[in-house]
């Protein structure tokens, strides 16, 4: 169930990589009353496939991804309701374009350093663009947030609806787009380099490799993805809080991907859907504790299943061996 | 005959402590150079020079005719100089297969390519295969590097230097950690490699160093106390001195 990639992986879909979109179509028919729920968790996983791109196989830390997801929410939100763009692809368009930028320009600054540091500045990023969107209300609406966000039908032809029905598909054919062209480039020789700079830096600059240009260039992808999911969420929201930036949505998307599994691409699919899902349980029996039953289902989750939830199926079927566990990237 | 490889009055320091001073070095093609010395002597720092891992605090280094002082480590590669770590540097996780598949997907320009997956670049495959054959590790291929013994992940070190097709190969102690039994089997295999390649190696074991050796630098405190064959170095008395640390008396 792992993803390696590289010269020796064979690059066939297996059945289990069906179940995801099989799931999703059946969730769509069977519960009606949980679309919103539902496109709330598939944009998440498209978050966090954005995250394990960087941080599961090139191996780069960051606790700042949410500033150019909040970057793409805010992007689309302020196109409908500062400048009257209501069509939700040059909506999206404008979005990807942004945080592609922001990932480029930061990239090139940070990625010259390496864990800690590059930690750190990831952080600081993330909380100035949360202080710009604060500060300049006129746009953004600050702390009250962006609101008057108009989305026309897709194609002039489908209404998001009440029911969320619109707004699920829509999120879905992103998350479809999103992880064929990750899984694309996992098996590519660029995924390949990818896992070689995670693995061995020194070895991947001793080869010839251009490390840095290669770090500043799979960063810019991983933003651009991550810009799309915030513009989902402002367009079936059609609101934008503070909520997206900072520390907070960081390091939530940060658990919910070492939930799922690191570097395996479907753990960014089994993390937010376990997560929201317990997180709208509990929050719904406990309104007041909910934190605590994620923070236990954590802790069980680092404990006993170090590679994630993934990697205890691996685990428990051993044919399925696992080749660059999620142990050896979280290093 | 030009050198391949030049360096001029090389020197580098860390605030007050000299790690190099004036090193002057020539390799031509073919050469098959060992360059000795006590440990803490600067060997090290000397490929990290060549390699572009440290910058030299004065003088210049040559690379085929060029100039190549302030060239980025990627350049270096891709003008033809390859190096083996002292320290295995591999991909501990990946396939030995896939270990040498980098390098050789760098050389080749397509490691950059994100459409078609790696594995139907049969080119790269069948090129890795054959460098594993060579070296005699081609029925490790699909195993993960940390699998292997000690011995055969020196070997794999070799491999990638190898797909990268140098001009100019260092060795930074091909034979450091291997028992040895061992030793002689990755001797085997240097004595083999490609004739025209110019090859340095650094290596403290002195039976590896005078059956591969035709010459031979004596590094002293970051200088180079002399140079020579193997005859004339194993005669030479300052080397016994310093470096044999049997002191000469009379």
């Amino acid at each position: 169930m792992t993803h390696a990639g590289g010269y020796s992986a064979d690059p066939r879909l297996r059945w289990p990589e069906f179940l995801p979109w099989i799931a999703a179509l059946a969730a769509f028919f069977l519960l009606p009353e949980y679309l919103s729920l539902g496109a709330r968790i598939l944009i998440y996983m498209l978050f966090a496939l954005s995250l394990d791109l960087i941080l599961g196989y090139a191996g780069i830390i960051t606790l700042g991804h949410s500033a150019f997801f909040g970057l793409g929410a805010y992007v689309a939100g302020i196109l409908s309701a500062k400048a009257g763009i209501t069509d939700p692809f040059l909506q999206m368009a404008g979005a990807a374009a942004a945080a592609g930028l922001l990932g480029v320009v930061t990239g090139a600054v940070i990625l010259r350093t390496r864990a800690l540091a590059l930690l750190l500045l990831t952080l600081a990023i993330t909380s100035i663009v949360l202080e710009i969107a604060n500060k300049a209300s006129w746009l953004t609406g600050g702390a009250d947030g962006l609101s008057g966000v108009t989305v026309a039908p897709i194609l002039g032809q489908f209404r998001f609806d009440l029911f969320g029905r619109t707004a699920f598909l829509y999120c879905l054919a992103f998350l479809f787009i999103g992880w064929f062209l990750v899984r694309r480039l996992i098996y590519s020789p660029f995924g390949a380099m990818l896992t070689g700079m995670r693995e061995n830096t020194a070895r991947m600059h001793a080869v010839g490799a251009p490390v840095y240009r290669r770090l500043v260039g799979v960063y810019a992808i991983s933003a651009v993805m991550a810009g799309v999911a915030g513009a989902l969420l402002c367009q079936t929201n059609q609101f934008v809080g503070l909520n997206v930036l900072g520390f907070e949505p960081s390091g939530e998307l940060l658990v919910m991907l070492i939930l799922g599994g690191v570097g395996r691409i479907y753990g960014a699919f089994v993390g937010p859907l376990v997560y929201l899902i317990a997180q709208d349980l509990l929050a719904k029996q406990f309104p007041e504790y909910w934190y605590f039953g994620i923070g236990l289902l954590l802790v069980v989750v680092v404990m006993f299943a170090p590679g994630g939830i993934l990697g205890l199926i691996d685990k428990w079927m051993p044919s399925s061996k696992p080749r660059s566990s999620a142990k050896a990237s979280a290093h | 005959m030009d050198a391949v490889l030049e360096t001029q009055k090389l020197c580098k320091s860390f605030g007050a402590l000299t790690v190099a001073q004036n090193i002057d070095f020539r390799l031509q093609a073919g050469d098959r150079h060992a360059l000795i010395g006590p440990n803490g002597a600067g060997k090290t720092t000397f490929v990290n020079m060549l390699m572009g891992v440290l910058r030299p605090s004065s003088g210049r280094i040559v690379l085929g005719g060029e100039d190549i002082t302030r060239a980025p480590q990627a350049e270096r590669v891709k003008r033809g100089l390859g190096r083996t770590f002292q320290i295995n540097t591999l991909f501990r996780h990946l396939p030995v297969l896939d270990n040498v598949a980098l390098g050789i997907a760098e050389r080749r320009g397509v490691a950059h390519r994100m459409w078609r997956p790696a594995s139907s670049y049969r080119e790269i495959i069948e090129e890795s295969r054959e460098l594993l054959s060579t070296l005699g590790i081609a029925d490790v291929a699909s195993a993960p590097v940390m699998d292997l013994p000690y011995g055969k992940q020196r070997l794999v070190e070799i491999a990638i230097a190898l797909g990268l097709r140098p001009k100019v190969l260092l060795l930074d102690e091909p034979a450091a950690g291997v028992p040895s039994e061992e030793t002689d089997k990755i001797l085997r295999n240097l004595q083999k490699l490609p004739s025209e390649i110019a090859i340095l190696i650094i290596e403290h074991d002195m039976e590896v160093v005078f059956r591969f050796a035709r010459r031979i630098t004596v590094l002293v405190q970051g200088e180079v106390l002399v140079e020579g064959p193997p005859e004339e170095i194993a005669r030479d008395r300052r080397v016994h001195e310093v470096y044999l640390g049997e002191p000469h008396h009379g």
